[in-house]
């Protein structure tokens, strides 16, 4: 599918859909949103990129081969999980820091929960796209 | 180190086992006082399952003998298989299996026990099967491993019934209830599957054909685990059990007739055969019916007799497997027609065979006699059916004499035979074991009260659950188990002298039987293929239809059928008020839905399931649901990308059901459909239990810091579950890419880009 329009369009709307993925991501924890919403929003973007320039090129653009990139997403979610294990808690248990916290001011909340949810987020973007490049390359 | 091979130094392989007998030898003096020794750690503490032995009479008695046994075959495979490029394979699984089966009889728990006894199926596997090469080898290997794998199998549910019905696990605990098991509801199923598992291990009619077929295995197998070891297995359990399942009619008449038709049959057998291997293989099983046929009963005598015969049996067994393997070894053939007049050459040898055959025979002064004259005795001392014990004995044993005969003076004297090789003696690593076993025999015989008060006493009063005296005695006077010991002796040098006349007549009728058991297991193993043929064309069509078809149906039947038969089909008492907008929404997915089954082109039915997806996404969002109604959408959009896609590589959409096919669809979608709307209506008819919801409403924010509960529940209460998930969308990718892969490489147009 070479459509100039569709190309142009792609080129715009792909960045603009990874940018609200990592928002999604991001605010999940109190928001709708989530890794899972996230890592489906950014596939679809990479999916319409490949339509629109070719698979070679998305997965250049990608740079790590989808199913790498799955695996990976589940080997961030163990690590994430196992750190509360680190600090003698059971597996999986949150753990929370707050940078710069003072009396009147939360600080900068970060979490293993976090990482868990990126580590989602990579298992999403990675098993979809390792099915939609392979479906399309095939034949 | 290399031990072994070429360089001559395999019988370092016997001092393990030997070691460990010195280990048991030394429990000898604690046991004859009638201690136990017992050992624990926990294994699976929350299952009740311990790795806990226990060492009393009985396992020290077999112990001794694997372990013995284990070392003298370890010896003789060293000098059997000299050379042999795998001779250290072999005599890993040797010892692998040594080590299983003394688990078996030592274990105190009944699991771990079920765990050493698959061991020993596997390790015995390898074992028959290790010569590979050969397909008799492959099959008679097979046979055995599904056969007591079978047996192994009732003998779990056996084990779990008896667990529960008992509850514990132990067996010592098990067993100090002694006979008030038998009250148990459960009894009759428990003693049945067990006996199952026994009687598979144990070769008993009509599961006995495996063990002549596992004389495939290289002679110091065969001489191991079918004299020895593995088949007294399932006589172990039997005689372990005793005291909690010995006494009941059941137990009484299944292990006496069952043993008794196994010791006749199989003795008889054994005269048919001109093998000499195989000739002794079926008098193992005829011993093995005879160990099951006296533990079926209850007096001590008859119990003493069956302790006694099985350490007869297994030094005398052993002993004259391993004179037929020098007899293979170094005359190139073990067809007794084809043997004789070996004394000359084999001097040592033959002196070997003829002291492990008198003892079989039961000839004075060998412990066999002290044996024999046992079992007349025991056989006397049953209260129920004296008769048919002691004709079945004095039959079977007459028939061993000949065997002996036959074994032990055949292939020696006479006229000298034509075999493939010119006879000559055999190197000590083979005959030094042998030797030492079938001395054994003349040495207990002469002084029997060594063994009794020290393994046979001990070990009868295991079996029977209570304090027995034994005395074993050359001398009984003249009695009427005196009187049986001559009747067969005359009964059994008639049959050696006519037994060929015999053989001939057996080979004769055993060519007009209908069936052999070898034949209907055939049968039974083809039927099984077949079955699983069909049901896999029936199930398994490649049908991408055809797979939908079945798991809707099955969803649709499984769900009307418990709703209907648990009585849960209930309405809601009250409906809410459904207001316009809802209207609206349900008459979109309907109409989606209805477009959707009437569609003419994919593109059509596709926009019109995409409908339905955004109608239940809109459902999402008026109550309340934003994530999942984002990724309801989400999902939709990405089946229309993945749809983009493949839409040019499907088949044709009309080509596809007929219009009858797609009535029946539509009347399964409604099907399903009813079901599931009738499961979430009977759901909302129950009152609604709001404690888990109430839980993580009140404890997202302090405890996990986040407002959007289902994201919270997602990734940090139930993050475990999720991590099980993506874990499993990782892999589905992976194999579904590894698929779409495979099948292009397959079809040869190039590698991935």
């Amino acid at each position: 599918m070479s459509s100039l329009i569709l190309r142009a369009a792609t080129r715009l709307l792909v960045s603009l859909m990874l940018v609200f993925s990592l928002y999604m991501l991001l605010r999940g924890h109190n928001d709708p949103g989530g890794g899972f919403i996230g890592g489906l929003i950014a596939s679809i973007g990479f999916a319409l990129y490949a339509i629109a320039h070719g698979t070679g090129a998305a997965r250049r653009a990608l740079r790590v081969d989808p199913p790498a990139i799955a695996l990976i997403g589940v080997g961030v979610a163990l690590l994430s999980g196992l750190a509360a294990v680190l600090a003698g808690e059971a597996p999986f248990t949150g753990q929370w820091w707050f940078l710069g916290a003072g009396p009147e001011d939360k600080g900068l909340p970060l979490s293993t929960v976090l990482l868990f949810d990126i580590g989602v987020y990579l298992v999403v973007v990675g098993s979809v796209l390792s099915l939609v490049l392979a479906l399309e390359e095939e034949g | 180190m290399r031990v072994g091979g070429r360089a001559g130094g395999g019988w370092l392989y016997a001092l393990p086992p030997a070691a460990l007998a010195l280990v048991f030898a030394a429990c000898l003096p604690a046991i004859a006082n009638g201690e136990v020794i017992r050992l624990a750690v926990d294994w699976v503490p929350s299952l009740g399952i311990g790795l806990s032995l226990l060492i009393d009479g009985l396992s020290l008695t077999f112990a001794l003998l694997i372990s013995g046994i284990g070392a003298v075959i370890a010896l003789y495979a060293s000098g059997y298989l000299a050379g042999h490029p795998q001779l250290g394979r072999f005599m890993l699984t040797l010892l692998l299996f040594m080590l299983s089966m003394l688990g078996l009889v030592l274990a105190d728990n009944l699991i771990t026990l079920f765990v050493f006894w698959e061991l020993t199926t596997l390790t015995s596997y390898f074992l028959i099967g290790f010569d590979h090469a050969s397909a008799k080898a492959r099959r008679a290997a097979l046979q055995a491993l599904l056969l007591t794998g079978a047996g192994g199998l009732a003998l779990l549910a056996g084990f779990i019934l008896l667990g529960s019905a008992a509850g514990s696990l132990e067996l010592s605990e098990i067993l100090a209830l002694g006979p008030a098991l038998q009250e148990h509801p459960l009894h009759l199923a428990i003693l049945l599957l067990i006996l199952l598992g026994a009687f598979t291990k144990s070769a008993q009619i009509p599961f006995h054909f495996w063990l002549p077929n596992a004389m495939a295995a290289p002679t110091p197998v065969s001489a191991y685990l079918h004299s020895a070891t593995m088949v007294k297995a399932g006589v172990y359990l039997l005689a372990r059990l005793h005291p909690a399942f010995g006494g009941s009619e059941a137990w009484i008449w299944s292990l006496t007739l069952i043993g008794a038709a196994t010791a006749l049959l199989s003795a008889v057998m054994a005269l048919r055969q001109s093998d000499l291997k195989l000739t002794l293989a079926y008098t193992t099983v005829m011993a093995l019916g005879t160990l099951t046929m006296f533990l079926g009963a209850e007096a001590p005598i008859a119990v003493a007799a069956a302790i006694t015969f099985l350490i007869v049996h297994s030094f005398y067994k052993a002993a004259l497997f391993m004179v037929v393997g020098i007899l293979d070894k170094q005359t190139g053939s073990r067809d007794v027609e084809r043997l004789g007049g070996l004394a000359k050459a084999m001097p040592v040898t033959a002196a070997v065979a003829a002291a492990a055959a008198f003892s079989m025979a039961g000839f004075p002064p060998f412990l066999g006699f002290i044996g024999k004259e046992l079992k007349y005795e025991g056989a006397l001392a049953i209260a129920s059916e004296p008769v048919l014990v002691a004709g079945t004995a004095v039959l079977a044993n007459a028939l061993i004499v000949a065997v002996a005969g036959i074994v032990a003076l055949r292939p020696f004297y006479g006229r000298p035979g034509e075999t493939p090789k010119a006879p000559r003696e055999a190197g000590p690593r083979l005959w030094l074991g042998p030797l030492c076993l079938a001395a054994l025999g003349l040495l207990f015989g002469l002084a029997p009260a060594s063994i009794a008060d020290t393994l046979v006493q001990p070990a009868v009063a295991a079996v029977l659950g209570r304090p027995a005296t034994v005395e074993l005695a050359l001398w009984h006077g003249i009695n009427l188990p005196l009187a049986l010991s001559i009747l067969t002796f005359a009964l059994g040098v008639a049959c050696y002298l006519g037994h060929r006349a015999l053989r001939n007549r057996l080979v004769a009728l055993e060519a007009r039987l209908p069936a052999s058991a070898d034949g209907v297991w055939d049968g039974l193993l083809e039927g099984l293929k077949r079955l699983a043929a069909a049901q896999t064309a029936l199930l398994q069509s490649g049908l991408l239809r055809r797979y939908m078809l079945i798991v809707f149906a099955t969803t649709a039947l499984a769900l009307g059928a418990s709703l209907i038969a648990g009585e849960a089909l209930r309405l809601p008492a009250e409906w809410p008020g459904p207001s316009l907008k809802h209207w609206a929404v349900t008459a979109l997915i309907a109409a989606g839905a209805i477009m959707a089954a009437l569609a003419r082109t994919r593109l059509i039915a596709v926009c019109a399931l995409g409908v339905v997806g955004v109608g239940i996404a809109l459902v999402y969002v008026m109550f309340g649901a934003p994530d999942v109604a984002i990724t309801q959408l989400l999902v939709e959009t990405l089946v229309v990308v993945l749809l983009a896609v493949i839409m040019l590589r499907l088949p044709q959409f009309e080509a596809g059901p007929e219009p009858r096919g797609r009535r029946w669809d539509a009347l399964l979608s409604i099907a399903v459909g009813t079901a599931v709307s009738a499961v979430l209506l009977a759901v909302l008819a129950a009152p609604l239990d709001r404690r888990v919801t109430a839980y993580f409403e009140e404890s997202s924010v302090p405890e996990a810091f986040g407002r959007n509960i289902v994201n919270v529940i997602l990734v940090d209460f139930r993050a475990l579950d999720t991590f099980g998930e993506v874990a499993v969308v990782a892999v589905a990718a992976v194999g579904a890419v590894a698929l779409l892969l495979g099948g292009r490489r397959s079809q040869g147009s190039g590698e991935r880009p």
